[in-house]
């Protein structure tokens, strides 16, 4: 009976999770159950490290194990640029991508008048003493091309456009992209950033 | 219960891992919310900024229920918006006005008619300012609250009218306004359909409708503060003006 309430337990806390239903949880749970030394142990001895070792990196806002992420720590990577982004997962996303070889800069959200999330609740301040205490030469805003993305931008902007070059990602047809599959906005948006060929 | 309309989408909200909760405002329906099932998918989020012109279908089994949508995209306004700061600061300021005073599912099919022409006229840096602030004044009117510019509230003439009673929201000329001055708003020429609208006369003019926003319509819809989306519009106007 113990054991039951236990598993229950650990389905309950598994359900929780992005992608997981009650009934996606108990399959995974039952899997790991039967992969007991191959899965479930290394699998609960990595969470119990991570659950004691994760934190938010004091400079930049990753993700990491450190008080100090790697890239942060990373000598090379102090090439003059910031890319700010907005949550940690666009971090990985532009890391997967291996072109960018500078820092970041998470917020941690966007400016949202609807749900007032004003500047004090995002890393902007942080962001503005980085720029001070750092030599930064260019800050390429990687935020999401949504009407709260764009709004953030713009007031980061607006706070540094004084002090140092502000560029922004572009924004148009994405690789493998068809004309005829695009929203208006993007294809509006594709026209007026056209380049010479 | 079913009905099909078109309508401004207001805010598009994540509700679970893949369904949205959506405001709109429809010319026929007012303001209203449903959950759109899917509405966080690669295919259809991208449409669902701000602005954007829906057609809309709504459904529930009673009236009262939140209900489901099924939208189709008919226009983006968002990204016409978004590379002008006071553009997308402007798209910001009236949908959440819109959001924070209708009351819900209450029609106002005059300012809904507005509120499109209005967003329609984003990209129009000149037209923008002077547009939004007839807006405002034409949302005031609709929410109770209307300016009376017609005469001066203290002699009843039509002379030189050079101020707005805090209090009643009525013209006061200069020489009706004595000893008032100090305590009157301005009444720039802008609000009463003259002159070649500045940027710095219709700040004037929105500081005052911001004054009635503030004390009179915020209060009676529970004293909520202004959203500030407006103060960030009011800004960036203000700086670009300079």
């Amino acid at each position: 009976m113990t054991d039951r309430t236990e598993i229950d337990a650990l389905i309950d806390q598994m359900a929780k999770l992005p992608g997981l239903g009650p009934r996606s949880a108990r399959r995974a749970v039952l899997h790991l159950i039967r992969k007991r030394a191959l899965l479930l142990q290394p699998l609960a001895d990595a969470m119990q490290q991570v659950a004691r070792s994760a934190r938010e990196c004091l400079n930049c806002g990753n993700v990491g194990t450190a008080e100090i992420c790697p890239i942060c720590a990373d000598a090379r990577r102090a090439n003059g640029q910031i890319c700010v982004v907005e949550d940690v997962a666009d971090l990985w996303a532009m890391e997967r991508s291996g072109v960018f070889k500078g820092r970041y800069h998470v917020l941690g959200g966007t400016l949202s008048a609807l749900d007032n999330v004003g500047p004090e609740e995002l890393r902007i301040p942080q962001l503005v003493s980085r720029i001070d205490g750092e030599t930064i030469s260019e800050v390429i805003l990687a935020l999401n091309a949504t009407v709260d993305g764009q709004t953030t931008a713009h007031y980061i902007a607006d706070q540094l456009e004084t002090r140092v070059e502000l560029t922004s990602l572009a924004q148009g047809v994405p690789i493998g992209g068809e004309l005829d599959y695009l929203d208006d906005g993007t294809i509006t948006a594709a026209l007026n950033a056209r380049k010479r060929v | 219960m079913d009905w099909r309309d078109t309508g401004i989408l207001l805010s598009a909200r994540r509700h679970g891992e893949t369904s949205a909760i959506l405001e709109v405002f429809t010319a026929t329906h007012g303001r209203h919310m449903g959950v759109l099932r899917g509405g966080t998918s690669r295919k259809i989020a991208p449409s669902l900024q701000p602005g954007a012109q829906l057609d809309l279908t709504w459904r529930a089994r009673l009236e009262d229920h939140m209900g489901a949508w099924t939208v189709e995209p008919q226009r983006s306004r968002a990204a016409s918006a978004m590379s002008d700061r006071l553009s997308l600061a402007g798209l910001n300021a009236v949908v959440a006005l819109l959001s924070f005073c209708l009351p819900e599912r209450e029609a106002h099919p005059a300012l809904y008619a507005r509120t499109e022409s209005l967003l329609d006229l984003l990209a129009e840096r000149d037209l923008w300012p002077l547009a939004y602030m007839r807006w405002e004044m034409a949302l005031l009117d609709e929410m109770g609250f209307g300016l009376d510019l017609s005469a001066c509230a203290v002699t009843g003439t039509n002379e030189p009218l050079d101020y707005v009673s805090p209090r009643t929201g009525r013209a006061v000329s200069a020489f009706g306004a004595g000893d008032w001055v100090a305590r009157l708003l301005p009444l720039p020429p802008v609000m009463l359909g003259r002159g070649t609208a500045p940027d710095a006369e219709i700040l004037d003019a929105l500081r005052t409708t911001g004054h009635f926003l503030e004390n009179r319509l915020a209060p009676a819809l529970g004293d909520r503060p202004l959203p500030a989306a407006r103060g960030l519009f009011l800004d960036r106007l203000a700086r670009q003006s300079n």
